[in-house]
């Protein structure tokens, strides 16, 4: 059981005030705030240890060094990886998308197919299209039902040995629905393709087992889970990661160079070149320290009750329809409120201290899907309260009366 | 009226209200009484697609001045819309394009017209003046 109170206290940022009221912060699903654990040691990293990592020999770059790694040890436990260098540090589920899209351009020809899903943010899409356009492979969607969940059914007919690498959000970022990943896994290995999955709105709710799921690649940000922004984790299958090329090359990815010819580091660090956000990635496995304090049972138990209570309280308003209504789902609401434009809801709820994210959430496909501009999202992490919710509906109601 | 003059009066209009919400419901009555664009303009050519909101605007020579007549589908973002073509339509090109924003500031708005709000009003302001340095060339 959470004692909540407490957990707020974790979080310096919570008892501001924004626009002189009290915040109420529901954007957890772009960026979740960070606990005072955290804050302190990245001070403490650059007031103790700071130095460059896997170069020096002095003291102070060692302790940096077993600082970094040992984070990336806590990370592989927490993921469950078989190996710690099947945990690559990134500097989001961006740079860990494309660092395998960039690999399977050598991959790829044409007549080959990859599967997106309906329900993926843009930076799920994107880098998929870039990757079709120069190798000549086939983009194609596995579609979604009105609740936003996706089809098995014409999931499975899309599959074929033409099916190179299937790609899916563990959790959709603009309607909360938990995809059937497990399922999808292992159809995608029935017809040899390899998949990826974009955990970014997972990782904050959930503990992702990568060898029981046995998916080929997870990516993840850190800022979402409590860590750093500019920080992220690629998992990927070692087999896999010694067959893609290098994503960039530069310092600490290199065994031997020459003008002639310049052989690769082993894993992780070919995929690490340059500098990395040491800081980040150190304090990274603080936030997985604390996550895993805090306790993922007690986070899902508390987010399950805030998604239902918010649920049942937001429906209360006339007019109000949820967009994402999958069986299965995380503590993330969308909304509109009929004739109204969801920005206008947003603008009049910031200046009464609510943030919450408007627009089309980087899902365009989405909001095309269900004809709208956009939609209203509260995404509630296990640090909110009912109470805050009950403020947010209080002041919908208020946006509403004047905005109709 | 010169476009100083307009935007004083408009400061004028704003400084009697007490707070934000009086503020708001003003631009919000300002939004639903904007006259609408004509259906025909509302091409993609004169959209403006902001990630939050639309604007589409379209302007047009009348003598020796300017007509804009614009749309949006947010009524925060039309409101100032309106306040935008009270200020600026109706006016001469060299006037528009020497005319400063300062008075959106003082009417306590001026975080509606940050890049990083992304409504389509930045760009929208832009392609006001964009017209006034066409229109301007021609003469």
């Amino acid at each position: 059981m959470l004692d909540i109170h407490k957990i707020r206290a974790d979080f310096p940022i919570l008892s501001q005030k924004v626009n002189g009221k009290p915040l109420v912060y529901f954007d957890n699903g772009a960026t979740s705030q960070k606990p005072q654990v955290v804050i302190d040691a990245i001070s403490k990293y650059y007031q103790e240890i700071n130095a460059n990592i896997h170069r020096g020999v002095h003291t102070l770059s060692q302790l940096a060094t077993d600082a970094y790694e040992a984070s990336r040890g806590k990370i592989q436990n927490h993921i469950n990886a078989k190996f710690a260098h099947e945990v690559l540090f990134t500097s989001g589920t961006t740079h860990g998308i494309n660092l395998v899209t960039n690999g399977f351009a050598s991959i790829l020809k044409p007549g080959d197919e990859v599967l997106v899903s309906a329900l993926e943010h843009h930076s799920n899409i994107v880098p998929w299209q870039m990757l079709c356009e120069k190798t000549g492979a086939t983009l194609k969607v596995i579609p979604m039902n009105e609740n936003g969940e996706l089809i098995m059914s014409e999931y499975d007919k899309l599959l074929s040995d033409k099916t190179k690498i299937v790609t899916v959000n563990h959790i959709s970022n603009a309607l909360g629905t938990v995809n059937p990943i497990k399922y999808m896994i292992d159809k995608a290995h029935e017809v040899g393709a390899a998949i990826l999955i974009d955990g970014a709105q997972a990782v904050p709710h959930l503990k992702p087992d990568v060898q029981e799921l046995d998916c080929d690649f997870y990516a993840f940000s850190g800022h979402k889970m409590c860590g750093p922004t500019g920080t992220g984790i690629l998992y990927g299958k070692e087999a896999w990661l010694n067959k893609l090329p290098p994503y960039q090359g530069g310092g600490e990815m290199i065994k031997e160079v020459t003008f002639e010819k310049t052989t690769y580091a082993d894993l992780p660090h070919k995929f690490e070149a340059g500098t990395p956000d040491i800081a980040g990635g150190i304090v990274l496995g603080t936030a997985v320290d604390y996550l895993n304090e805090v306790g993922f049972e007690n986070i899902q138990k508390q987010e399950l009750e805030l998604l239902e209570y918010g649920t049942q309280r937001l429906l209360e308003i006339e007019g109000l329809k949820i967009f994402g209504t999958a069986a299965a789902k995380t503590s993330v609401i969308s909304f509109n409120i009929e004739g109204i434009h969801p920005y206008d809801i947003g603008t009049i709820i910031d200046k009464l201290g609510i943030a919450v994210r408007t627009g089309h959430h980087c899902a365009q496909p989405i909001m095309n899907f269900f004809c709208i501009p956009g939609t209203i999202r509260a995404s509630f992490a296990f640090y909110n309260t009912k109470e805050e919710i009950d403020v947010m509906v209080e002041a919908i109601k208020k946006a509403k009366l004047m905005l109709s | 009226m010169k476009i100083k003059d307009i935007q004083e009066e408009i400061v004028d209009e704003f400084s009697m209200f007490d707070d934000w919400i009086e503020r708001y419901e003003y631009i919000i009555e300002l939004g639903k009484n904007l006259p609408l664009i004509k259906e025909e303009f509302k091409t993609e050519n004169n959209l403006i697609k902001g990630c939050q909101s639309k604007v589409w605007l379209q302007g047009e020579k009348k003598d020796d001045k300017i007509v804009f007549t614009a749309d949006s589908d947010a009524i925060l973002t039309k409101g100032i819309i309106a306040i935008l073509i009270r200020t600026f339509s109706n006016q001469s090109a060299k006037d528009i394009l020497e005319a400063d924003m300062d008075f959106i500031d003082k009417i306590g708005l001026k975080e509606h017209l940050s890049p990083t709000r992304a409504n389509g009003l930045v760009s929208m302001i832009k392609n006001i003046k964009m017209y006034a340095l066409a229109f301007n060339t021609q003469n």
